[in-house]
């Protein structure tokens, strides 16, 4: 069953019209996805390469019985659309979209968090559970359906540990892109807790990187919780303080929010940390050994 | 994105939050002549993107209208170092004259985005004018934190248990209720990932004043203030960086000699990671998006080329959906138009992979292929120590 999402999930995609809208709803769609419907205030009733397209999520669902939507919508009205995917109640909710103001973000947090709706991202490449259902951007031929959990702040660094995996013949329960942004839906700890419980994944990779202190708040939560091996890289450990890379949320911070601190609090807890992005797939197999696992 | 002191403090004042009497001036006669204005006796402080100014000479106290020409003198031009600005440091090209506030007591406030709760806070402190850091670790018992609701907002009792937390009484605690109150009415209104004032002052005369202010916006807000373009002052970025932002390039320039570019920005840190543990130095961060267009990997490259200190360039492109073929051809055609003869090594993976090296194998340019990012970085640092493997 791997976690959020199956081959039973039915998808949505606000902002349909846009170019990677569609785009991307046609590479799902070819993957293997249920994509129902669009949603495109002010083009409703129209269809586009065989989607039916909607003014509004609440019709959509309706008509379409959507279990999750996924979001393209540009960040003006980004915020909005995660809220009125929240309104109508889907399970899930994954935003694509890059650069939605914090101050938005703030007011979808408050929210979000206590709606029925999971959100992932924003800023996410998405989720994909291989073999089943592809609800994101991600390239699909890497995936490999199989056991190991992947949990990242990134978009083609979470590419880079697949391919490794896949490489080595392990494949992946569920991979989830948590989004690069500072004010993201579901946390590190919030995904582990789904992987924890599903007696689909045997291991959990988390990929994190420079700024905030969520990998800190999950290695003491894996401590004291997780009953699965789980194996880490943090990206930046060379990343200077005070700059933004790249991603919004990928800042050190008066001091807070290094690599290097967040790779020592990680092995503190009992997590297999990769020393270099080469060897993130060796680290999966080294915490599987400890854990006295078959591979 | 940040904006000067200066700044700051007239956004403050649009607040209705008291400042000290201040001229901007950008020559060491303007200098003098706000010091006569100010009435002789005043501070000099420069005007820089970074803090810990004080500590490396770049605020001053001048006597007369001639001492603050010299001090002014002396700054202008200069590469003034902090604790935040890196061993370049940033050039002082604006001054502030401020008239001197005799002071009664100080402190810090300021409301930033706290990222464990994912809501905005305000932090005060009794301790202002210093490092608010090291407040934090030596004395946390000073520090009082406010997490903020963003559906009733900050209220006027939140404010005043603060103020009354600095130990603040009678009108004066009103007066800074009210100041609170604008502080978190300017970080919603203009969108700051970062307002702060410190040290927030009590005069002898008993007034409350923001002696120093810092505001950081934050970046994804740009489209909805169209004032925040026109307040940047790009002597304080690197050329590249502002090149670099027009075409939607993440760009950082860094101190090394072996030029990045990356699609993402988890890969690309990963890559100066890689690159450092076998030996190299990044010369820059540079992310061209996930996606990776043929466009933006030819103005990358032309970005990275205009850096005299790259020596060699290594290229570490997650195609994905993009195709390699059509990547190689954005390098290729970038290459070729700027006549270059460094070492390359390119990485790439995703769909069309072999279609992409024979194009890069059969362009003359000095390339190898990296079969891995591991390999990618051995090689490129391999063919800059020694001119090949």
């Amino acid at each position: 069953m791997a976690i959020l999402i199956d081959k039973n999930t039915r998808i949505i995609v606000q902002g349909i019209t846009g170019r990677s809208g569609l785009f991307h709803a046609q590479q799902c769609r070819a993957y293997g996805s249920t994509i129902v419907a669009g949603v495109t205030p002010g083009k409703g009733g129209m269809e586009i390469d065989g989607f039916p397209v909607f003014n509004t999520v609440e019709e959509a669902v309706t008509h379409t019985k959507a279990t999750a939507s996924m979001i393209f919508v540009p960040p003006p009205g980004a915020a909005d659309s995660i809220l009125e995917a929240c309104a109508s109640e889907l399970e899930l909710v994954v935003c694509i979209t890059e650069g939605i103001p914090v101050r938005d973000m703030v007011l979808v947090h408050a929210v979000q968090a206590g709606s029925k709706t999971r959100l992932i991202g924003p800023n996410s490449p998405g989720v994909i559970t291989p073999g089943q259902c592809k609800l994101g951007i991600m390239p699909g031929p890497i995936h490999k359906p199989g056991r190991i959990g992947v949990i990242s702040r990134s978009g083609t660094l979470t590419y880079e540990i697949v391919k490794q995996l896949t490489d080595i013949g392990m494949g992946q329960s569920t991979c989830v892109g948590i989004g690069g942004d500072a004010i993201i839906g579901m946390k590190f700890i919030d995904v582990l807790q789904l992987f924890n419980n599903d007696p689909e994944t045997d291991a959990v990779f988390i990929i994190g990187e420079i700024g905030g202190s969520a990998e800190e708040e999950a290695a003491y939560w894996i401590r004291d919780n997780m009953k699965k091996p789980v194996g880490a890289f943090v990206a930046g450990i060379t990343a200077p303080p005070g700059k933004r890379m790249g991603h919004a949320g990928a800042i050190i911070t008066s001091g807070k929010g290094k690599a290097g601190d967040k790779i020592r609090t990680l092995r503190e807890c009992g997590v297999t940390v990769a020393t270099s992005p080469t060897r993130m797939g060796e680290a999966i197999v080294e915490a599987l050994k400890l854990a006295g696992k078959d591979i | 994105m940040n904006i000067h002191e200066y700044q700051a403090k007239e956004i403050l004042s649009s607040f209705g939050i008291s400042i000290p009497r201040s001229r901007v001036a950008i020559t060491a006669d303007q200098v003098e002549r706000a010091a006569k204005e100010m009435g002789g006796h005043c501070i000099i402080k420069a005007q820089i993107y970074a803090g810990g100014r004080g500590k490396a000479g770049g605020v001053k106290v001048a006597r007369d209208p001639e001492e603050a020409s010299d001090i002014a003198k002396e700054l202008f031009g200069k590469n003034l170092v902090t604790r935040q600005t890196g061993a370049e440091g940033l050039k002082v090209r604006r001054i502030l004259v401020e008239e001197v506030v005799e002071i009664a007591r100080e402190f810090y406030l300021s409301i930033t985005l706290d990222r464990e709760t994912s809501l905005y806070c305000l932090i005060a402190s009794p301790e202002g004018g210093m490092d608010i850091e090291e407040v934090a670790r030596t004395s946390p018992h000073q520090i009082h934190i406010l997490t903020i609701d963003p559906f009733t907002g900050l209220r006027p009792y939140q404010a005043r248990k603060i103020a009354l937390a600095l130990g603040l009484s009678g009108v004066l605690c009103e007066d800074c209720v009210e100041l609170i109150l604008n502080l978190y009415r300017c970080s919603q209104e203009k969108d700051c990932s970062l307002v702060e004032i410190n040290p927030l002052v009590v005069t002898k005369a008993g007034w409350l004043l923001a002696m120093d202010a810092k505001i950081t916006f934050d970046d994804n807000a740009i489209y909805r203030h169209r004032e925040y373009p026109d307040l940047v002052d790009y002597s304080q970025h690197n050329p590249l960086e502002i090149t670099a932002s027009k075409f939607d390039l993440s760009y950082i320039k860094l101190s090394g000699n072996i030029g990045c570019m990356v699609n993402g920005a988890g890969l690309a840190m990963a890559t100066m990671d890689v690159l450092k543990e076998s030996g190299g130095e990044p010369a820059n961060f540079l992310d061209v998006g996930g996606g990776a267009s043929r466009e933006k990997v030819a103005e990358a490259f032309k970005i990275i080329l205009k850096d005299d200190d790259v020596r060699a360039v290594f290229v570490n492109i997650f195609g994905g959906i993009m195709r390699c073929d059509i990547i190689a051809q954005g390098i290729i055609e970038a290459a070729s138009n700027v006549k270059f003869t460094l070492p390359i090594v390119v990485r790439m993976d995703g769909n069309m992979i072999e279609e992409g090296k024979q194009l890069l194998r059969e362009s003359g340019l000095n390339v190898q292929i990296g079969d891995n990012m591991g390999d990618g970085a051995r090689k490129i640092v391999a063919m800059l120590n020694h001119g090949g493997i």
